[in-house]
């Protein structure tokens, strides 16, 4: 490709100046004509029978205008497995167990209406640690199945294993082997604009919905299919995403209270706002997955990895959302991190009567790359082997296919090895005593970088529409919400188009109008949006340059005619335009189209705009839409033998920490972070590093202080009182970024998927920067002052 | 009992009528209709809901409404907008990728300026500080704080100059207005 003119350089976001004006709408802005406030009573039992709910006071109470449960409302199932409900009955199995809901005028009458609703509840015992529920005669989470056949355990139905090579042998021959357990704790994603909605009817029976979603269409499916259950077969569902304040994965679902808000607009005939505070959103959305891991590596004499058995259990909580697809990911770095000839990856997810978990940034990858990374250090250790050397040792390459038959396009790995450690001053800060207890470690990363296909279509269509003013119109599946999506695809039509971004305008994300996308996951947004602009764009030069051998040469003639009547004395160009004009030989540029041999005269050129008015304004006149369809080379892998190539290309990355740890009171002070990785190809400065620096600060805070904590499956901290996120104090080291350009074949330009790879590394190298400084190995996230002088106490005690 | 409070919002008198113990919040995205201003909790640990009392820097989820009878507010409205242009923080948010999803940057730009009015030359140690009651989850606050010291130059070096020029024509003279202040 030739000189790149947008991608590449740093810019402004299109929709920032409206966000920064205050002007953005969020769904807490939106109102609609006669709208409801829906507000949602909530179990008060972890496991519990449901005797009797009353709602006559909370239908009594004035300004009140629908109170429904499960028990007057059709059934409406939900989840990834349709083991939730929209609606309890019978029974709760977690203490956000949506018992009954209510619409009023206004949302203090909402409030007021679900404190008079009584529910009589026959408490019974629950279970609340996966092993505990994995024992023989555990209480059951759910009895029956959603094919409503008794069930026998609480393991969820899902198996996700994958097995290369002979493991036992491999431990044998091992010269070097470690093990370990590793866990991490249950975090809320804390998007800072909580979750809601606005569901309305029309005559018709079909559905709008201004929902918080990440996956409008996957989402439209859900609503259509609680349609059908409520008795409107054939109805649709229009899904409208406004500005989100965040995702990180919490819009990956359909959720109970967007199904209730479905329920009480058609109930009423209005239409219903349901919108979260802020202590609902953290004890009723559902957070990320807590997780034990259990791993063993080897390695030889020389420190190369002989193999790698990685066992997971995860606490699903009461119900199954996309969740409980986490192993899908970890499955990556379990078995394709570095070279390792036997691998094993096995994952158990278990009903409990905790609160049910979803997807977070990362996705499962920071759980395993927790126990991964901290276990290699180990092993390096016992080795005798510098932590950075067994890295390079066993590092990935290009043109490799891992066991899990992932097929390593381009592979960026040594050079943010190298960078990162170079960037951090390994090699004279690591292993020194710098008489401060300070200390540097490092930590890899694996993850989908072309997508990750976990659906059986895993592509984005793209839309671009041209008006008579040389605009164009950008529709997409794909959601902005904060990560730069609408910057990056926005100058990737212009690049690939040959127009000004200010001429590209990408449209509000509407399941009526824009085209089918999976949803904005897995690192994809980028990626997907801007190949299908790519494609896109060469439709409609290739469009637009048929329609220039019929329209070019008339418009360049109006050109020199005007040109003459200015100035007689003018001498036009020698050039044949009639002869040059063949659909092989234009170019566009700045908005412009010309024939890339014709002299650089601007009476050469036509506006482009001026040229589809030309081809709309005459006899049998068209306008040009061009559509694409972008479905990535990968495969969807077959989860009970581990084995497909997920991805049309991975990421990598390296981060590294230097940390001061005070033996006194357990306090680790980041110094410093590093963090580089290989992105294929820098679209935009600003927004890349912006999603690197966001995702680290996600980072630390799970590395150091975040944990939703439980008791009985009740939530204890619902607030940013008790549940602290980094704040711009916490984040005052420097963090210094690299970015590899490994210039990837699939990518669009070149690029990867970059949205979750900068927290998967970040708890790794920080808790291998603790053991250099001070000598200790900490196992279980976060990285608390107490644990750190329990660990500092038992080394001393040896 | 019904109670009305009159305010200057934005430089402008403003009156509302209260029911009872709403808070500021309530009063500026409801009735008033500036729903620039956002609320991240409700207890005045997150700062999104940040706007300027008499120049400070106050939570207006916290704040009851009848407390501002009589004084100044300045919320993100306050500062800019299509006919008169980004202020020159905002503007410097939308130049550094100081902005991702948007939710607390109109509580951050008011808590940027608050401090800027107070100290127009803040180390990066004073920008820290004074956002600490501002939470973002998307940026890890790196180009905030890089937009904020960008700003503070641009203000130093502009003096009381409008940062962009006002859009469209014609336009009235805006020499007297300083960086989104009341005149």
């Amino acid at each position: 490709m030739s000189e790149l003119r947008y991608i590449g350089h740093p810019a402004a976001r299109p929709e920032a100046p409206d966000k920064a004006a205050g002007m953005a709408l969020y769904i807490h802005d939106l109102v609609r004509p006669g709208m409801l406030y829906g507000k949602v009573k909530f179990s008060a039992h972890a496991h519990a029978r449901i005797q009797h709910i009353d709602t006559s006071r909370a239908q009594k109470l004035r300004g009140v205008r629908a109170v429904i449960t499960g028990y007057d409302t059709p059934e409406v199932r939900i989840g990834f497995l349709r083991d939730n409900f929209a609606l309890k009955r019978d029974k709760v199995r977690q203490y956000r167990d949506e018992i009954a809901a209510v619409a009023a005028i206004d949302p203090e009458i909402a409030a007021e209406a679900i404190e008079l609703i009584d529910v009589e509840y026959e408490p019974l015992p629950g279970v609340f640690d996966p092993i505990e529920a994995m024992r023989e005669g555990a209480p059951l989470v759910h009895e029956l199945d959603p094919a409503g056949k008794p069930r026998r355990s609480n393991l969820l139905p899902l198996t996700y294993h994958h097995e290369t090579g002979d493991l036992e042998a491999a431990r044998r021959a091992s010269r070097y082997v470690v093990e370990g357990d590793y866990s991490t704790p249950l975090i809320q994603q804390c998007c800072m604009g909580t979750a809601g909605c606005i569901a309305e009817f029309d005559m018709h029976g079909n559905l709008t919905i201004w929902a918080k979603t990440q996956i409008p269409f996957l989402a439209q499916r859900d609503f259509n299919k609680a349609l059908e259950a409520m008795g409107l077969r054939g109805c649709n569902t229009t899904v409208i995403v406004p500005a989100l304040g965040g995702g990180f994965g919490t819009g990956l679902d359909t959720h109970a209270y967007e199904h209730i808000a479905i329920l009480l607009a058609w109930q009423t005939g209005r239409p219903v706002k349901v919108v979260y505070d802020r202590e609902e959103e953290f004890a009723y959305l559902s957070p990320r997955q807590s997780s034990r891991t259990h791993i063993m590596q080897g390695c030889d004499e020389h420190g190369r990895l002989t193999f790698r058995r990685t066992e997971v259990l995860l606490d699903n909580g009461a119900y199954a959302s996309w969740g409980a697809t986490y192993p899908s990911v970890m499955m990556l770095p379990a078995t394709s991190l570095y070279r390792v000839p036997n691998v094993l990856f096995d994952a158990k997810l278990v009903y409990t009567n905790n609160t049910y978990c979803q997807a977070m940034r990362g996705y499962g990858n920071p759980e395993v790359n927790w126990a991964l990374e901290c276990n290699l250090d180990e092993l390096a250790r016992e080795a005798g082997i510098d932590p950075l050397a067994i890295r390079l040792l066993n590092c990935n390459e290009p043109g490799e296919t891992t066991p899990m038959g992932l097929k390593i396009s381009t592979c960026g790995l040594r050079e943010c090895l190298e960078q990162t450690a170079d960037k951090l001053g390994w090699q004279h800060k690591r292993g020194k005593d710098s008489g401060k207890r300070r200390g540097v470690g490092i930590a890899s990363l694996f993850h989908v970088g072309g997508s990750g296909r976990i659906y059986r279509s895993d592509a984005s269509g793209m839309i671009l529409k041209f008006d008579d003013f040389g605009n164009v119109y950008v529709s997409t599946g794909a959601v902005e919400m904060g990560q730069g999506l609408h910057s990056v695809l926005s100058r990737s039509v212009a690049e690939a188009l040959g127009i000004r971004p200010e001429s590209v305008h990408i449209t509000p994300t509407d399941t009526s109008t824009c085209p089918w996308d999976v949803g904005t996951h897995a690192s994809r947004g980028a990626f997907m949006a801007c190949n299908g602009a790519i494609l896109a764009a060469q439709k409609a030069r290739a469009a637009i340059f048929e329609l220039c051998e019929g329209l070019f040469a008339s418009e360049v003639e109006k050109n020199l005619k005007g040109k003459r009547k200015r100035d007689a004395a003018y001498q036009p160009p020698a050039f044949d335009v009639r002869a040059g004009a063949k659909r092989d030989r234009f170019d566009i540029a700045d908005g412009f189209v010309f024939i890339k041999v014709a002299p650089a005269d601007p009476v050469l050129r036509v506006e482009l705009g001026r040229l589809l008015r030309a081809a709309h304004f005459r006899q049998n006149g068209q306008m040009l839409t061009i559509e694409a369809f972008h479905d990535p080379p990968s495969e969807l892998p077959d989860w009970e033998k581990g084995k497909g190539n997920m991805s049309a290309t991975y990421a990598y990355g390296v981060q590294g920490a230097e940390v001061e740890v005070d033996i006194e009171t357990g306090e680790v002070e980041i110094l410093r972070m590093v963090a580089v990785h290989d992105v294929g190809k820098v679209l935009n400065p600003d927004t890349l590093k912006g999603q690197i620096y966001g995702a680290l600060a996600q980072g630390v805070g799970y590395t150091l202080y975040e944990q939703v904590l439980t008791s009985g499956g009740k939530i204890l901290n619902p607030g940013f009182r008790d549940y602290k996120i980094p704040t711009a104090h916490e984040m005052r080291f420097p963090i210094d970024l690299g970015f590899v350009e490994t210039d990837d074949a699939f990518g669009p330009f070149g690029a990867k998927g970059v949205g979750e790879p900068g927290l998967v590394p970040t708890a790794p190298a920080i808790a291998n920067a603790i053991f250099d400084a001070v000598g200790i190995r900490l196992y279980h996230l976060p990285l608390t002052p107490e644990r750190v002088l329990s660990a500092l106490d038992a080394k001393k005690r040896g | 009992m019904k109670t009305e409070i009159t305010f200057q919002l934005n430089g402008v008198e403003v009156s509302a009528t209260l029911d009872g113990a709403e808070r500021l919040i309530d009063v500026l995205r409801g009735p008033l209709g500036l729903t620039g201003t956002k609320e991240g909790c409700g207890e005045g640990e997150c700062g999104a809901c940040t706007v300027l009392l008499d120049g400070r820097a106050v939570s207006s989820c916290l704040l009851p409404a009848r407390e501002v009878d009589g004084r100044a507010v300045t919320t993100i409205e306050g500062l800019g907008g299509p006919r008169t242009g980004l202020s020159t923080i905002q503007q410097a948010f939308v130049d550094h990728g100081a902005i991702q999803c948007g939710f607390c940057s109109p509580g951050m730009i008011m808590a940027a300026k608050a401090l800027l009015d107070a100290k127009p030359d803040p180390s990066a140690a004073d920008i820290r500080h004074a956002l600490g009651g501002n939470l973002c989850r998307c940026t890890g606050y790196v180009q905030i704080v890089q937009a904020i010291q960008h700003a503070a130059e641009a203000l130093k070096g502009a003096g009381a100059l409008p940062a962009v020029a006002p859009r469209g024509a014609p336009a009235p003279a805006r020499a007297s207005r300083t960086e989104g202040g009341e005149r």
